[in-house]
């Protein structure tokens, strides 16, 4: 077994390519069965109970729009299926117990800490990335205002933070410095980059109420 | 005018320098397209996870990693400490294992067995008699000057003594430490690496390694944290490197959150008996200090006390380094400094309270006590806090005395620092096509050196700073100090402007004839190369450029080198912390922090100010929040994850007001390093402040409601 | 983490069809905000994760003949979204808003809330729920800042991590439990016990039982309110918490239910507060006379004195703010 899966592995660590990895990844680097090829799915009466795992099983992400098949073992956070295995690095392991909020992304438009759901309990749902909100290059309202309020430093948790802020936002068009308190404390950053964050919330607010543009 | 043709522009003459620029790699990091080491994914890569020891002490009697070799997707599994080593704390990497997947890695670790012969050991280190008993205290070390005895004695002096505390806290880095190697030929190797010297790690690598220096290249264009720990390849580095090898794969091993805070960073914790005397009108006269703490099982340098206001005329200053299983020490941001700041400004501020005099006042009185001439910095930047705290409005004496459970209070604070800019090489290219490119084997580790380095070569070629790329974060760039000690903005700007003004200068020569000008009538402003004072004779950048032909423009800028007035060293600072304390609860909430800064000349006054705002958030953190809890009983790290490693939030900072030193008097010393001087005095000041509100000190960091309360039954204002 | 099948059962009776009759084989999972933090520390391996998420009449608040229902995977957010909440419990409202970040009220659900396990850091660290080892016990030997300081003389010392927990007893809520011999209804009080050996789990529901519904009683004319303590004003756990539903005639309070939180290693309700005052018109004194008598019989350990004060204030706090000041 471990070997064939070398002679699998060493025809797929031939090129470089960000296409070539991802081939890597969901093929072998999850486990060197091919999806579709005959899955850890035991019974039929279980898989009508609902029962799978605990080996790999396919499970089917929708993320940022994209219908994604993986082939993942239950345990598997959404945070390292999409870092692992899609390589949609946005969001950032830090404390990877569901308190920094560096993972942040959305589940239907809300913020959640993806290293505390598993993947396969996103099935079904919409998963949205930091990635989606700068697609084409553009920045999103937030993540210029985050750059015009220097609201980073190393810039670690600021893919988080401007995830927390855009969900914010959506339910606070018009924040108050207590609003931004009592919501936006479920993301922690080590530099100290609040000050600029506080401002950047406030910028991106007005140019969102004034219609900034916005691919949201 | 400058005096030497590398001088920093006349104030007139900058354009960007000094401004506010938006850090140039900000969208990359905003969106989430900035590729930090914990990105990193190659194709093939496998996956690291380390069995760690659980004993703060002990010695390993045997490992067995055969169940863990057959399980599946392992590839490799290698014994880092084996049967013999002794362990010195709970965390320390003992078996190493790479698989295809984190999860089967993980999975591994829980297969390998190791046994332990467990050995005693020390881990909290505040009762220094605790510390002695175990025989895990040093000799004391001792400086004295003058005669502190007889001023004790001198029944005119005012005489204030106390304890005082600030314990072990850890870096928390929020992207953890560790590499992704891949060898890239028998002898050859890149790192990816969370590095805080890229330009230093190859040779680290290299010496591990047993391969050439000059076949490692390690690469890291963001790094999520370092602030000191971050100088090392570590034990982990040279062991992914080796799985490496053994796999024939590309190895990813960063720390998990546990193990980095558990190991990867500590900062030395200081407890001192303290006694200081003054003349009635204020005048310091005496210090004794009977300091101690921990770094970790190695014997620590010690902290240097008095702080700052180092020429007291007699004093007596006393060391005893513990050694504790905690985890080894590593630089945190302003090494020592932030301890040697709590330990004296709140001795100081206690000795203030006695002679009943405003802080303020105190502090600028004895301000020519601290070297380097800083007396007058210090007493403008203790006035400029003042005026921007409000103190005159908010300051009282000792004790709140407004009815009601909530007590506010104003404390101060003053620190310094080097920040003389490191070694460093910047090889900028001008291209016949106009584009500019500035290459140095420097990092940015948050600071905004890539920033800066693109305002000084943009700056000095007149171009917009779009108009420079910076390439860092790559040791086959020219060799840059690690950033450490505040001495990569120094470093990068001086050598940036040395090598900027010579590739003008040769392109000055090289398109003088089609200006109809010599060379040294030429200027570089606005985007073009013009004649001293006659805008109708010049060409745009780009038609300049287009006359070197077929032939770059390639200079190199060295730091140290000539001019050296383009920087310099030793910064002042001071802050005033305002709190509100609940004396029913102990619970503190900043009301207001505010700093006055130098640092010399500023490049970017956004980034710099960032720094500092930076710097008061992690001081609200370590003085309300922060510590690496021991536990005596297993030993262990019990707060090892940011749920119990507390760091401030979004709500907990208050308002924040900083004004950096700019002008005359401050411009003229060249620029002087940043990162660290403003990060060393919130603890003292917001202990300080603490005091004000209740009249009573709370001896030691962090100021939990438990320490708040028990000094509150203390002092008997409950 | 451990590995572990995953079922997704689509009924309450799958779901309990599903699950083992003994704790440690099968854990239920709802927002998972505990659970995976808790299986990433391996404080608990289950072999099979049953979720609920998938089971539809599970969420959503409703009134029903006066009483409040809330399913059990209502998440928080919706919760305090309620505007039937929000109106009528405002503790309840009040206990969510507290939690300083979206992503965990996104997450965590009103049943996860209830059932999460608590955060002891000996317990974390795998050395079990009563933290003993070699016969002694961690908690008392060791770093006891956090625990508890009422009903602590037994072996478990860590105290109860739901802050929703003590607003929903205050009210009086009751807790539906669907089990392979069908829905039992308690007290939410009575579904947490103090564990006295190892193995033993710190509330009533049984290994193969859900809990499907909360039900709060009408609470026309009861003032409740909560009172959180915490060190950090951002997302922390806290290190007391009060909760009250009183019921006041003319400036008299009738009857007073009063739980602590963060105190014990069960929301603890406290008659003696209640008592302290009942038949007493709410001042400064009689709310501090009240969070005296809370703490009363405290039994703080070596370090967590500051606690029995804190607790103290939150009553007191909780109280006045009931009141309406």
């Amino acid at each position: 077994m471990k070997d064939k899966k070398k002679k699998v592995r060493n025809q797929e660590a031939g090129g470089v390519s960000r296409r070539d990895f991802l081939r890597g990844t969901g093929v072998v680097v999850s486990g060197a069965i091919l999806v579709g090829e005959g899955t850890a799915l035991a019974s039929p009466q279980e898989a009508s109970a609902g029962i799978r795992g605990p080996g790999e099983v396919p499970v089917t992400l929708r993320v940022n729009g994209e219908t994604k098949r993986l082939s993942l073992e239950p345990r598997v956070t959404l945070l390292d299926a999409l870092r692992d295995r899609l390589d949609i690095t946005g969001s950032k392991r830090v404390c990877d117990r569901g308190t920094c909020g560096a993972c942040t992304m959305l589940i239907d438009d809300k913020p959640v800490y993806a290293c505390t759901v598993l993947a396969i309990e996103a099935e079904g749902h919409d998963v949205t990335t930091i990635e989606h909100f700068s697609k084409g290059g553009q920045l999103h309202p937030v993540m210029r205002a985050f750059v015009d309020h220097d609201a980073q430093q190393c810039g670690f948790c600021t893919p988080g933070f401007v995830m927390a802020c855009i969900a914010f936002l959506k339910a606070h068009p018009n924040p108050t410095q207590d609003d931004i308190k009592k919501d936006l404390g479920g993301n922690l950053c080590r530099c100290g980059t609040y000050a600029g964050i506080r401002e950047a919330v406030m910028q991106a607010a007005k140019t969102m109420s004034t219609g900034g543009s916005s691919n949201a | 005018m400058p005096e030497c043709k590398y001088d920093w522009p006349a104030a007139a003459d900058r354009h960007l320098i000094g401004t506010r620029i938006s850090r140039v790699d900000g969208p990359a990091k905003s969106s989430g397209r900035a590729k930090y080491t914990l990105d990193i994914n190659l194709p093939g890569m496998l996956f690291g996870k380390m069995v760690t020891c659980p004993y703060a002490h002990a010695k390993v009697t045997s490992v067995d990693t055969s169940a863990a070799e057959k399980m599946p997707g392992v590839r490799a599994v290698q014994v880092i400490q084996g049967p013999g080593k002794e362990i010195q704390w709970a965390g320390d990497e003992v078996v190493q294992v790479v698989a295809d997947t984190e999860e089967q890695a993980e999975d591994a670790v829980r297969a390998v067995k190791v046994q332990y012969e467990q050995l005693p050991f020390l881990v909290n280190e505040a009762e220094l008699s605790k510390a002695q008993s175990a025989d895990r205290a040093a000799k004391p070390s001792a400086t004295t000057q003058g005669d502190p005895e007889k001023v004790f004695n001198d029944p005119d002096m005012v005489v204030s003594d106390g304890e005082y505390g600030i314990p072990v806290i850890v870096h928390c880095c929020l992207e953890p430490h560790g590499h992704v190697v891949q060898w890239t030929g028998p002898q050859n190797i890149r790192s990816y690496s969370s590095s805080q010297g890229v330009s230093v790690y190859p040779a680290q690598f290299a010496e591990a390694l047993n391969i050439p220096a000059s076949n490692v290249q390690t690469i890291c264009n963001y790094i999520g944290g370092g602030f000191g720990s971050k100088f090392s390849i570590d034990r982990w580095g040279v062991s992914t490197a080796q799985l490496a090898k053994q796999t024939g794969k590309p190895v990813k091993y960063l720390l998990q959150r546990s193990h980095e805070v558990e190991v990867a960073g500590c900062r030395p914790s200081g407890f001192a008996r303290i006694k200081v005397a003054a003349k009635k009108d204020g005048t310091l006269m005496a210090w004794e200090s009977d300091c101690w703490g921990t770094g970790g099982p190695a014997p620590s340098r010690g902290l240097e006390l008095p702080y700052v206001l180092r020429d007291i005329p007699n004093y007596v200053s006393r060391f005893t380094s513990v050694g504790a299983n905690i985890g080894p020490a590593r630089a945190w941001r302003a090494p020592n400094h932030p301890q040697q700041a709590l330990l004296t400004m709140s001795a100081l501020d206690d000795l203030a309270a006695k002679l009943n005099m405003d802080p303020v006042e105190f502090f600028s009185k004895n301000a020519d006590l601290a070297p380097q001439n800083l007396g007058k910095v210090y007493r403008e930047e203790l006035q400029k806090a003042a005026e921007l705290a409000e103190w005159s409005k908010y300051w009282h004496p000792r004790g709140d005395k407004t009815p009601g459970h909530i007590k506010r209070g104003l404390g101060v604070s003053i620190h310094t620092w080097g920040g003389r800019g490191h070694a460093s090489n910047c090889q900028l290219t001008i291209e016949p096509d106009g584009s500019v490119t500035a290459e140095l084997g420097s990092q940015d580790l948050g600071t905004g050196t890539r920033t800066v380095i693109a305002i000084v070569a943009a700056d000095t070629l007149g171009l917009p700073v779009e108009g420079v790329t910076v390439r860092i974060g790559d040791s086959h760039y020219p060799y840059d100090g690690p950033s450490g000690g505040s001495t990569t903005v120094g470093g990068v700007s001086s050598s940036t402007r040395r090598a900027a003004v010579d590739a003008r200068d040769q392109l000055f020569a090289a398109v003088a004839p089609a200006i109809g000008v010599t060379a040294d009538q030429l200027v570089a402003v606005g985007g073009r190369i013009q004649a001293k004072g006659d805008s109708s004779k010049s060409l745009t950048w780009k038609q300049a450029c287009q006359k070197l032909g077929m032939k770059k423009i390639q200079t190199h800028g060295k730091n140290p080198g000539p001019c050296p007035n383009l920087i310099s060293s030793g910064v002042g600072g001071a802050q005033i912390a305002d709190v509100s304390v609940d004396t029913e609860t102990g619970m503190i909430k900043v009301n207001r922090m505010t700093a006055a800064q130098d640092c010399g000349l500023i490049i970017d006054l956004k980034t710099a100010e960032s720094q500092v705002y930076g710097a008061l958030i992690m001081g609200i953190g370590y003085a309300l929040f922060e510590e690496k809890i021991m536990d005596n009983v297993t030993g262990r790290m019990l707060n090892p994850n940011m749920e119990f490693y507390k760091l401030a939030g979004i709500g907990d900072i208050g308002e924040l007001k900083v004004h950096m030193m700019t002008g005359p008097g401050y411009d003229e010393r060249g620029v002087v390093g940043l990162g660290e001087p403003p990060v060393i005095s919130p603890g003292a000041a917001i202990s300080n402040a603490v005091a004000n509100a209740l009249g009573v000190r709370v001896p030691s960091l962090p100021l939990s409601p438990d320490k708040v309360l028990a000094a509150i039954q203390k002092g008997g204002m409950a | 983490m451990e590995r572990f099948e995953y079922a997704s059962p689509k009924s309450r009776k799958e779901a309990v069809g599903l699950l083992g009759s003994e704790w440690g084989h099968t854990e239920v999972i709802a927002g998972g905000t505990d659970l995976v933090g808790a299986m990433k520390d391996y404080a608990v391996t289950p072999k099979r994760v049953v979720s609920l998420k998938h089971i539809s009449d599970l969420r959503g608040v409703r009134v029903r003949s006066g009483e409040l229902h809330i399913g059990s995977m209502t998440t928080l957010r919706e919760l305090m979204d309620d505007h039937a909440v929000k109106q009528n419990y405002p503790a309840v409202y009040e206990a969510v808003e507290e939690i300083h970040g979206e992503q965990i009220r996104n997450m965590a659900t009103v049943g996860g809330s209830l059932l999460q396990r608590p955060r002891c850091w000996y317990y974390r660290l795998g050395y079990g729920l009563l933290a003993e080892l070699d016969g002694k016990s961690l908690v008392s030997e060791g770093d006891n800042r956090y625990h508890a300081i009422l009903g602590n003389s037994g072996p478990a010392k860590f105290v109860s991590p739901s802050t929703l927990a003590p607003v929903l007893i205050a009210l009086n809520a009751e807790v539906a439990l669907d089990g392979p011999r069908g829905v039992r209804r308690i007290a939410l009080e009575k579904l947490y016990t103090t564990p006295t050996e190892p193995g033993q789990r710190e509330h009533t529901l049984r290994p193969n039982e859900i809990l499907t519904e909360v039900i709060v009683p009408h609470a026309a004319g009861v003032r409740s309110a909560m009172y959180e303590l915490r060190q950090k004003e951002e997302l922390d756990w806290p290190l007391s918490t009060a909760a009250v539903a009183l019921e006041l005639s003319g400036g008299t309070v009738r009857h007073a239910r009063i739980v602590l939180g963060h105190v014990a290693p069960v929301p603890w309700v406290s008659p003696e507060a209640s008592q302290a005052l009942e038949g007493k018109t709410i001042s400064e004194e009689t709310a501090d006379a009240a969070g005296q008598a809370a703490v009363r019989n405290a039994t703080p350990l070596s370090m967590n004195g500051y606690k029995v004060q804190l607790a103290r204030v939150a009553v007191k706090r909780a109280i006045l703010k009931a009141r309406g000041v």
